[in-house]
């Protein structure tokens, strides 16, 4: 009952589909924004939303270690349990870890057939397969595409979807689409694209691109004390 | 003994396995003369380095990693505090950590920042321990001391800064650049003993400004004078730099590094400096006690010698002259012919000879003052045990004492050994008190317990090493619990009548899981229904239950009792009865309550080359383990995971096997969680079997 209460309750179902949804095996979703405005926050409620409905997430990072993507979890779970007073806490919090992988990589070190020498053990051993993939701090550099290629090819050939988070910049100014530079030379291999904006004390959380833009959806809002999706 | 509080160190050495403690702590003996000659640590790996030291020591007669050692440097009083590098021994650590005012984390210049630097760090940080870096062993091949300095900061969080710069590098090691001074350190004479100050090599000045300028900007951060120097384009003097890095180091937000090779005699003496300049003396830092009548609420500390005894007694060792009790004195002074009270105890005693130990011989002294260690002989205590003037009821470490996770049985070879083992086991048992022996009432076998593997090996060999006690083992055993999963009712009379006085008494009520302690007890009956002098006879029988689970006679915890309703007979009940009725009514409850059993879990790191990655994730898998992640470093990676003990015994043998003898790992307790439904079908089918066989 818990699960199916957060899961009812979670406010991302207002992206216009849910999250789980809006991507299928190959596709591509980004979350922009500058550095500090909640990219990581939001991946990991994306994450969570996945993990409780029992599917495997794949959390890659390159920019924190093991532990500290795991605080982020339990700190977004904890703010997740508090938001709905939840008493169970600690048996959700078992029944979702299985589920979740944490890999990370020095930034400088990565490379997508290293990730996929990594996967391939994991997946051959039946160690953790993983049905949605995320990866936080890839450096949206002018190389990006090479391998955003070939991370969709393993995309698709171990039927994951994957989310990416894109660091934009204070000084840059957007293409003529309004789009941040950094998404320009890679538009076409995302399905979704959802940024953060900082508007005074609140963070506006607009699409982009993809399947949830419908303009009858009002722009959501991230609580800048907890990082969380204000409920409507 | 010198007077001067502010020129006091109480200091302490942690370290990854093999990054150098031994050697460096042993140069810093030589250079401030408590040793006059240096050996070779060689040939040590993993574990047995710990073991080859203790060797090395007794050959010697020298006490390096004893439990303080005193040494001098430019006038300061420097005390050494061992600290116990292996995970295992959570308490010895905890409390070493309570005694030391700072610390130099020692890193390997190749390995950099490894698993147990990792869970070394988080200790020191638990404790607010300020210190200070040293990469040690530049002089080996693959040495990078500014990528170590970079991982102090990624991996640990540190706002790390170097202090100095290497001159050459690998076999090409020289000395140090230092970074205030801006002068080059060279270290002469067969020992290193003779520190060269020059120039700075032209080709490394560039490098030497850039890190220079970096360091002030840090250090700014910490002192106005210092800032408004830069402002106003002076030269900032060097002290006002120390001062300033001293300031960040107190306030743990800044961790000075410096560089060098122990084992090649380079760097040391700098460390020393560093130490009296820059690590906080016992006045800097504000201890805390718990006011054990005031709900454990904390009690700050003065460091006065006129206030009333606080202390630590942090260790005590067997020495053929009794025991030797460590000291640590917080507030107030300790003087010979005092009388001071253990307040674990509560007994009163009489202080004897106080001593204070230098590395190879001990000196008596009349008093121990706040802020300084020293030892007392003749006092019976335990290691841990606070010592107070009487009329304080404060304590310096936590009463909670984990329960012990693994257990196994010991067989001594022969009556010789028997005697041996027993005085053995009287003497660890009071070293630690995480470590347990007892004699199993059915089998008379001496079962020894402790929080890992590797704690109880550690102490067998200390049997078999320090008390020539042979002794042969029996397979390890992990400490599972019972406790319930939801609520259950009862509702048990019990009644006897033999002839003569009857038994009666009638227990009803509930009982349900409780998560933050082990046992609760509740009383909801009104209007008498079983008179409050048998209250606690109820209680009592609930509790002598939980000794043994009726599941799998594994101790029961986590259990809620209320009792909201009984009756009583005039003449028949008495607490025997009500004893016999809350154990029936427990009986009668519990099955009902879906008991299940738990078992330890514990956090392992694994590090390992990456090629050997998948293998150690598929060994960790067999072992049903929950993965938390992996974290690649280049040529190394760290992995992660949650494994229930009692799949833990021998693994670092598979993981030698694994990896060629090149990962290592480290286990701490974590958690208990429930075993799953298969597993405890096979516990249940075992100890039947057991059952039979004992039968």
């Amino acid at each position: 009952m818990l699960k199916h209460d957060l899961m009812m309750r979670n406010p991302l179902r207002l992206m216009g589909q849910e999250a789980e949804e809006m991507l299928t095996a190959g596709e591509f979703g980004a979350l922009l924004a500058r550095a500090g405005v909640g990219k990581t926050a939001l991946l990991v409620q994306l994450s969570l939303n996945s993990l409780l409905r029992g599917k495997n997430v794949l959390h890659i990072s390159l920019r924190d270690p093991v532990h500290k993507v795991s605080v982020w979890y339990k700190e977004v779970f904890n703010r997740i349990a508090h938001q709905y007073a939840i008493q169970q806490m600690d048996q959700l919090w078992d029944f979702i870890l299985p589920h979740r992988f944490i890999m990370t990589f020095r930034v400088e070190g990565f490379t997508v057939p290293k990730l996929e020498e990594r996967l391939t053990d994991l997946i051959e051993q039946e160690i953790f397969i993983p049905q949605m993939m995320l990866i936080d701090g890839l450096p949206f550099d002018d190389s990006v595409r090479d391998s955003l290629l070939e991370l969709k090819a393993l995309a698709k050939k171990y039927a994951m979807h994957a989310w990416f988070t894109v660091r934009t910049h204070r000084h840059e100014i957007p293409d003529h689409d309004g789009r941040p530079l950094q998404l320009t030379q890679v538009a076409d291999l995302f399905e979704v694209a959802i940024q953060l904006v900082p508007v005074g004390k609140q963070v506006h959380v607009k699409a982009l691109k993809g399947k949830g833009t419908a303009s009858d959806h009002p722009d959501l809002v991230l609580d800048p004390a907890t990082m969380l999706i204000e409920n409507p | 003994m010198k007077k001067d509080i502010q020129k006091v160190r109480n200091i302490g050495i942690s370290a990854h396995i093999d990054s150098g403690k031994t050697t460096l702590t042993e140069r810093i003996l030589f250079y401030t003369h408590r040793i006059h000659a240096m050996h070779d640590v060689k040939g040590k790996d993993g574990v047995g380095a710990t073991m080859d030291s203790m060797e090395l020591e007794k050959e010697r007669g020298i006490t390096i990693a004893s439990a303080a050692t005193f040494c001098e440097w430019r006038n300061h009083e420097i005390n050494i505090i061992d600290t116990p590098g292996h995970v295992d021994f959570t308490i010895e650590v905890e409390r070493s950590l309570r005694v030391l005012d700072g610390a130099i984390l020692v890193l390997c210049a190749v390995g950099g920042v490894q698993s147990q630097s990792i869970t070394v760090d988080q200790q020191m940080k638990r404790y607010k321990v300020p210190c200070i870096a040293f990469i040690n062993k530049c002089d080996r091949s693959g040495a990078n001391p500014l990528r170590v300095v970079d991982q102090l900061r990624e991996k640990l969080g540190h706002q790390a800064i170097a202090m100095q710069l290497p001159i050459g590098l690998e076999a090409d090691f020289a000395g140090v650049v230092d970074l205030i001074a801006m002068k080059a350190v060279y270290f002469d004479g067969d020992n290193g003993e003779r520190v060269r100050v020059e120039n700075i090599p032209q080709q490394l000045m560039p490098a030497a400004l850039s890190k220079r300028d970096e360091l002030i900007d840090a250090a700014s951060m910490f002192s106005d004078e210092l800032t408004e120097a830069i402002l106003e384009g002076q030269h900032a003097p060097d002290e006002l730099i120390l001062k300033a890095v001293r300031q960040g180091v107190l306030t743990r937000q800044l961790t000075p590094v410096f560089m060098g090779s122990a084992y090649k005699n380079k760097g040391v003496q700098p460390l020393l400096d560093a130490i009296t300049d820059l690590l906080p003396c016992p006045l800097d830092i504000e201890n805390y006690a718990m006011d054990m009548d005031n709900d454990q609420r904390p009690f700050v500390l003065v460091n006065d010698a006129s206030m009333p005894l606080v202390a630590l007694a942090f260790k005590i060792e067997e020495g053929s002259y009794g025991q030797l009790t460590y000291i640590r004195v917080y507030q107030g002074s300790l003087k010979k012919g005092d009388s001071i009270v253990n307040v674990r105890t509560g007994k009163k005693v009489n202080v004897g000879r106080v001593i204070r130990m230098h590395a190879d011989q001990m000196e008596d002294i009349d008093r121990i003052a706040a802020g300084y260690i020293g030892a007392l002989f003749g006092i019976e205590c335990a290691s841990g045990d606070t010592f107070v003037s009487s009329g304080l009821s404060l304590t310096l470490t936590s009463m909670h004492i984990p329960e012990p996770v693994i257990s196994l049985a010991i067989f001594p070879a022969n009556n010789k050994s028997q005697i041996n083992v027993s005085k053995a086991l009287a003497r660890f048992t009071k070293e630690d008190p995480t470590f347990k022996a007892h004699v199993n009432d059915e089998t008379g076998d001496t079962i020894i317990s402790g929080m890992g593997e590797l704690h109880l090996e550690v102490y067998l060999e200390r049997m078999r090493r320090e008390y020539q006690a042979e002794v042969s083992t029996s397979i390890p055993r992990v400490a599972y619990r019972e406790t319930i999963t939801q609520r259950a009712e009862f509702n048990h009379t019990h009644k006897k009548q033999t002839g003569g006085a009857g038994q009666f008494g009638r227990v009803a009520g509930y009982m349900e899981p409780a998560e933050d302690s082990d046992f609760v007890f509740e009383n909801k009956v009104v209007g008498g229904a079983i008179p409050t002098q048998f209250i606690s006879a109820c209680e009592k029988g609930f509790k002598a239950c939980l000794a043994k689970g009726p599941k799998m006679e594994f101790p029961v915890t986590g259990i809620k009792i209320v009792i909201n309703d009984g009756a009583s007979h005039a003449v028949d009940s008495s607490d025997m009865a009500f004893q016999a009725a809350a154990r029936g009514a427990f009986l009668q409850g519990y099955p009902k309550a879906k008991p299940v059993i738990q078992e330890p879990i514990m956090k392992v790191v694994v590090e390992t080359p990456t090629e050997f990655q998948g293998a150690v994730m598929g060994s960790l898998n067999q072992r049903r383990a929950m993965i938390v992640g992996c974290q690649d470093e280049g040529l190394f990676c760290a992995i992660e995971a949650q494994v229930p003990l009692a799949e833990m015994f021998g693994y670092s043998t598979v993981l030698r096997s694994l990896t060629q003898g090149q990962a290592q790992f480290t286990m701490e307790f974590f958690t208990y969680k429930q075993v799953p439904q298969s597993i405890a079908a096979e516990l249940i089918k075992k100890a039947a079997e057991e059952k039979k066989h004992v039968a």
